[in-house]
């Protein structure tokens, strides 16, 4: 299928990354080649295969690497913001979230 | 192994018989960190204050009876050092000090190491050169025009030169044992599961694995053993007993099978580094190993089922550096979603944006079948070819690299034709086997090639010893141009 520009402004909102038009134009070729490239793998009829999620035991199982859901100590309060941008109050600031009614359409 | 290598064994061997202190050892080591940094950009941290108190310390009787008991050693900044700091190479991270140890830095000090210093990476760990880098490129010190490989290209540049003996770095694809073979070194990549990620900054989740560079097949075995086992903190570690993988060294190889896959030392590969392999092949037969040929069918695939999964994956995992909590943050965004737009595009490089674009593109709404899903199903094939080799073989050998170290800026703009830079190593990671890469002699212009050996899951003892027979045999003479005195 081939990648537009369109789509890669497309992908780039869905990523969070907000991409210049240089890098549009750069971005939308390669990204094009790589996904021809691995488009390859159409050539091989799968639809009896397993995928391959997780590791392999030594007796050759699938590994199932799942732990009890569980509370357990964890860093605390004062080193988990130790490294924050901009902390306040015991929490982590952030610019507004709610927008205005106005606003909102750019959301 | 000529005097001058300053293995762990050396090391260790000087500092219990009295005639050196860790603190004479870890001196030697910052000074060449240090001096050497100009050439190579191998440490993104000197930690010349850190390295001699814990020196002096050790000195003192701490740590008495570590199998690592005063070893400098130097860690991939994208693993966790307390009271270090860890950019991952990128500019997001910059400044950014974890609040804890990874477990193998825990398991490395309780063995007596010292840690000398972070090292040069491509961003994210995600690169072949080491150029993606935020803070500019790691030079090879066999020719500092050429790449070390990557993505951990600063460990390996800082074990070739001898500016310590061994060192960890990462792998997803082939991130250590690539630039091990670009810089004339031993590269380990264990079974996924031997080694624990806690502390490991996460790129695809299903392949990443604490890898470990040494002069010498002996020093990677023992720093593995000293970081392998079962962590709770990581539940893909699995709960099989850490063979000892120094011991099981030696010996002779008759009854050891070989595999060669034939049909992946064509198209591509440098007929250099085919003699050199060939070599290689040639020399396990008189050494008295079998030599088998097997095939691969789906090794092919490897790349593009690779760069599916591996860009998925990171796109998951990339999404937690959003300004938030740690890390860089754009300056005053309007809203949050601006911040968070700003604070990617600002902190991340382009390969990281182009890997989280492919991720994102391919597990977006109505492709996850197509892709994701296709690429693990292709990963099983590749599996099921490595488990139907080792019918017939005890590790399969091939080249580690298609080519030897490659000119800086020579790939930079071809992200396909640095991607293939991963050809051979990248299966292993696919298949979750391990491999190691052992340096077997130079080009004709100087350059150092690698063959691996891939071996059977939890199989790391068969290809250690494997590996370490032909280094017996065949010990790299030459050295490189830039290294410590």
């Amino acid at each position: 299928m081939p990648i537009t520009e369109s789509d890669i402004k497309k992908i780039a909102s869905l990523a969070h990354l907000e991409i210049t038009d240089e890098e549009l134009r750069t971005l939308a070729p390669q990204v094009a080649a790589i996904v021809a490239y691995v488009e390859q793998l159409n050539e091989l009829d799968t639809s009896a295969v397993e995928p391959a999620i997780g590791g392999m035991t030594p007796e050759g199982e699938r590994t199932r690497a799942v732990r009890e859901d569980a509370t357990r100590p964890s860093l605390g309060q004062e080193l988990a913001l130790e490294q924050a941008p901009e902390p306040a109050h015991g929490h982590f600031r952030v610019p507004k979230v709610i927008a205005s009614s106005e606003e909102k359409e750019n959301f | 192994m000529p005097s001058s290598d300053r293995t762990i064994e050396l090391i260790s061997s000087e500092i219990s018989g009295g005639k050196s202190t860790a603190q004479t050892v870890a001196a030697r080591s910052l000074d060449a960190a240090e001096r050497l940094n100009g050439e190579l950009n191998a440490f993104l941290q000197i930690d010349r204050v850190g390295a001699l108190r814990r020196a002096k310390g050790l000195d003192e009787g701490a740590g008495a009876g570590g199998a690592l008991r005063g070893v400098p050693v130097a860690l991939k900044d994208n693993i966790c050092v307390r009271g270090m700091q860890a950019t991952c190479g990128s500019s997001i991270l910059a400044g950014y000090h974890p609040p804890y140890d990874a477990t193998v830095t825990e398991r490395l000090n309780a063995a007596g190491a010292v840690v000398v210093g972070k090292t040069n990476c491509d961003e994210f760990a995600m690169g072949s050169s080491n150029e993606n880098s935020a803070y500019g490129p790691v030079r090879n010190p066999w020719d500092t025009r050429r790449v070390p490989g990557g993505s951990s290209g600063g460990s390996a540049a800082a074990v070739a030169a001898r500016i310590v003996p061994a060192a960890l770095g990462s792998e997803t694809g082939g991130s250590v044992r690539q630039p091990a073979a670009l810089c004339g070194i031993v590269g380990v990549k264990p079974t996924y599961g031997r080694v624990s990620r806690y502390g490991l900054v996460a790129f695809g989740s299903s392949l990443d694995q604490v890898s470990v560079f040494g002069l010498t097949v002996r020093d990677a075995a023992l720093v593995l053993r000293t970081i392998a086992g079962r962590d709770e903190r990581d539940s893909t570690t699995a709960d099989v007993e850490v063979p000892d993988y120094v011991a099981g060294l030696g010996g002779d190889l008759k009854g050891a099978r070989i595999g060669v896959p034939r049909a992946l030392f064509g198209e591509g590969l440098d007929a250099d580094v085919r003699a050199r392999v060939e070599g290689a092949v040639d020399a396990y037969r008189d050494l008295g190993a079998e030599v088998v040929d097997v095939e691969l069918p789906h090794a092919k695939y490897s790349i593009a089922v690779y760069y599916i999964i591996a860009t998925a994956e990171a796109s998951s995992n990339l999404a937690r550096y959003d300004g938030v909590r740690y890390g860089f943050r754009a300056e005053d965004p309007k809203d949050l979603r601006e911040m968070y737009r700003r604070t990617r595009e600002e902190g991340f490089g382009a390969e990281v944006k182009r890997r989280i674009m492919l991720g994102t593109y391919v597990l977006s709404s109505g492709y996850y079948d197509a892709y994701y899903l296709k690429a693990q199903q292709v990963r099983t094939l590749i599996q099921r070819d490595f488990l139907s080799a080792f019918e017939t073989c005890d590790a399969v050998l091939t080249p580690t690299t298609p080519t030897p170290a490659f000119r800086l800026g020579e790939k930079t703009d071809d992200p396909l034709s640095m991607y293939l830079s991963d050809i051979y190593t990248c299966m292993a990671n696919l298949a979750g086997i391990p491999g190691v890469s052992v340096p077997c002699g130079l080009t004709p212009s100087g350059l150092p090639v690698g063959f691996q050996l891939m071996g059977r899951h939890w199989g790391e003892p068969d290809i250690l010893r494997l590996a370490h027979a032909y280094e017996q045999a065949h010990p790299l003479a030459e050295r490189p141009g830039v290294m410590a005195e």
